[in-house]
């Protein structure tokens, strides 16, 4: 008896040593080691002078990141970009909503609309700027405009394709247990394509951020966008940087915001096997 | 049972034929069908696959339009879905957004019951097929089996008088299935329904129905129909009858034959 018990503990601590040290370590941990060794070797390359000219260290970036923080430009740039990003990205949304379920449920929309949509989406939005500087100045609603057209295309496709992926069998089901047009629309196809909808914000935003740091660029007053641009011409790399890794962080923290979001909402999906 | 000047045929199907228009012409699905199923009636469908099994329970359901014919129920042309048909499918078809409960609860939600009423009726469906610990679950937290028994007490708690099932047990493992038969057959004797069910399986096909009707292919014809003089309840122990195998070894030589053909 004795014996018996003790060989199995023996193999299990066997078991605990034979698995390599990386798939014992958390994932989070590994996360945080790989941004420490990167921050570290960017430190290490700063120091090389002819390098440190344009690729800042760290220590700078943080030091100027704390001085434009006091001096208010860097709020008032972020809350410009991120006003541009969400207005015509909810501008994007409000229409392409209910575009994708007329596309997706009758044919004749489809026939009307498919060919302008697959048509406009080969164009980077980008082209546009020129064409809406024209028509609507330099102000805000040239850059929600450029924005809105963006994330318009891409949301309108993947919600589209998401309404006509609905599982025929489930519209049969709610059908033989009494649904009208009506139920099997709101109750089948509104929940079915959900998840296509959050598929389609995700891509959305991303090009949202694409394409607002483009519109920045191109011309504006304030902005993240416009902070890059102008630092540029003063050759403050430092504010290049610093204006790089806020557009990357504020982007990641929307993604991560809208997979919580899918989490929370959807997590009803089946996980493909 | 009163009768009330009103035959007992639940559902009647005369001269039926379906033609599919394809792109190499038209496949004829089914030609010339008659079929009539008793009131509370439990009767198996048998057939090679691509007899047109699943067709003619798609017209029956109002899912699917006849080319000629006439079916009806209760002396009724049926027109479209619904109408006190329930079906039960092979892929199960549970709304995955919607918990156990609400998925049983649907059919009662869309004949507008409220909410009371019909939470109190999915959940003796669900007591019924042994899943009420899990009407808070959803689907995909199930396995095949517990999702097939959902869909089973979803099409119950709608409370049709006809069940249509299209080879409801053909995706479970043999045990599964084994126990979801006797449960099914519970539930008939217990809520007392008309049931038509496919199947491919023989000896599932006698264990269940009071007739079995086997199918022959291309175009699907009626070919025979036999009636199993077993007595009910039966169980897995059925099986072992001697007049149990005689008439599985009956029809299944019967559809072989079938299955030759379609073959050749």
């Amino acid at each position: 008896m004795q014996g018996e018990v003790n060989t199995e503990s023996v193999i299990q601590v066997q078991k605990e040593k034979q698995k390599p040290f990386w798939k014992r370590v958390d994932h989070r941990v590994m996360v945080f080691l790989s941004l420490v060794v990167g921050i570290l070797i960017w430190a290490l390359l700063s120091t090389i002078p002819s390098v440190n000219a344009i690729l800042t260290n760290p220590v700078t970036i943080a030091k100027t990141f704390v001085t434009e923080l006091s001096n208010q430009n860097l709020v008032t740039d972020i809350v410009a970009s991120i006003y541009r990003v969400l207005g015509g990205f909810f501008l994007g949304l409000l229409v392409a909503i209910p575009f994708a379920f007329l596309m997706g449920w009758y044919d004749i929309f489809r026939s009307l609309f498919e060919p302008w949509i697959q048509f406009f989406r080969t164009i980077p939005p980008i082209a546009l700027i020129p064409l809406v500087i024209v028509a609507l100045g330099v102000g805000e609603s040239a850059k929600i405009a450029v924005i809105f057209v963006a994330t318009f295309l891409v949301m309108v496709v993947s919600i589209y394709q998401g309404v006509r992926n609905v599982d025929p069998t489930l519209i049969k089901a709610a059908r033989v247990l009494g649904a009208t047009d009506k139920d099997i629309f709101l109750e089948v196809v509104v929940p079915a394509s959900f998840p296509y909808i959050l598929v389609g914000v995700r891509l959305g935003l991303a090009s949202a951020w694409t394409t607002l740091v483009a519109a920045e660029l191109t011309g504006a007053s304030k902005g993240l966008g416009n902070m890059i641009m102008e630092a540029g011409l003063y050759f403050r790399m430092d504010l290049v940087i610093l204006g790089i890794i806020l557009i990357g962080l504020i982007g990641f923290v929307m993604d991560k915001g809208v997979l919580w979001l899918e989490k929370k909402l959807a997590g009803w999906q089946e996980v493909s096997k | 049972m009163m009768t009330t000047g009103k035959s007992d045929t639940k559902i009647k199907v005369n001269g039926l034929s379906k033609v599919f228009q394809g792109r190499n012409g038209d496949v004829i699905a089914l030609n010339n069908v008659d079929l009539e199923i008793k009131q509370n009636e439990f009767v198996c469908i048998v057939g090679p696959s691509g007899c047109g099994k699943s067709t003619l329970l798609n017209i029956i359901a109002g899912l699917e339009k006849k080319t000629s014919g006439s079916v009806l129920a209760d002396d009724k042309e049926i027109e479209g879905p619904g109408e006190g048909r329930g079906v039960v499918f092979q892929q199960y078809a549970l709304f995955p957004w919607k918990t156990v409960l609400k998925n049983v609860e649907f059919g009662l939600k869309l004949k507008g019951v409220d909410a009371v009423t019909r939470r109190k009726h999915a959940m003796e469906y669900l007591e019924l097929v042994g899943l009420k610990e899990f009407a808070h679950s959803y689907p995909k937290e199930l396995s095949g089996g517990m999702k097939q028994r959902v869909a089973i007490a979803r099409a119950f708690a709608a409370e049709p008088e006809v069940l249509l099932m299209d080879e409801p047990f053909g995706a479970l493992d043999a045990q599964t299935r084994a126990q979801l038969q006797e449960e099914l057959l519970n539930i008939w004797d217990n809520k007392k329904k008309t049931c038509f069910f496919i199947t491919h399986d023989v000896e599932e096909a006698v264990l269940l129905g009071q007739r079995v009707v086997i199918m022959s292919a291309r175009p699907g014809r009626i070919k025979e129909v036999i009636d199993v003089d077993i007595s009910y309840p039966r169980t897995q122990e059925t099986k072992l009858d001697p007049r149990f195998v005689e008439i599985k070894n009956e029809i299944w030589s019967k559809v072989y034959q079938e299955y030759l053909a379609v073959k050749k």
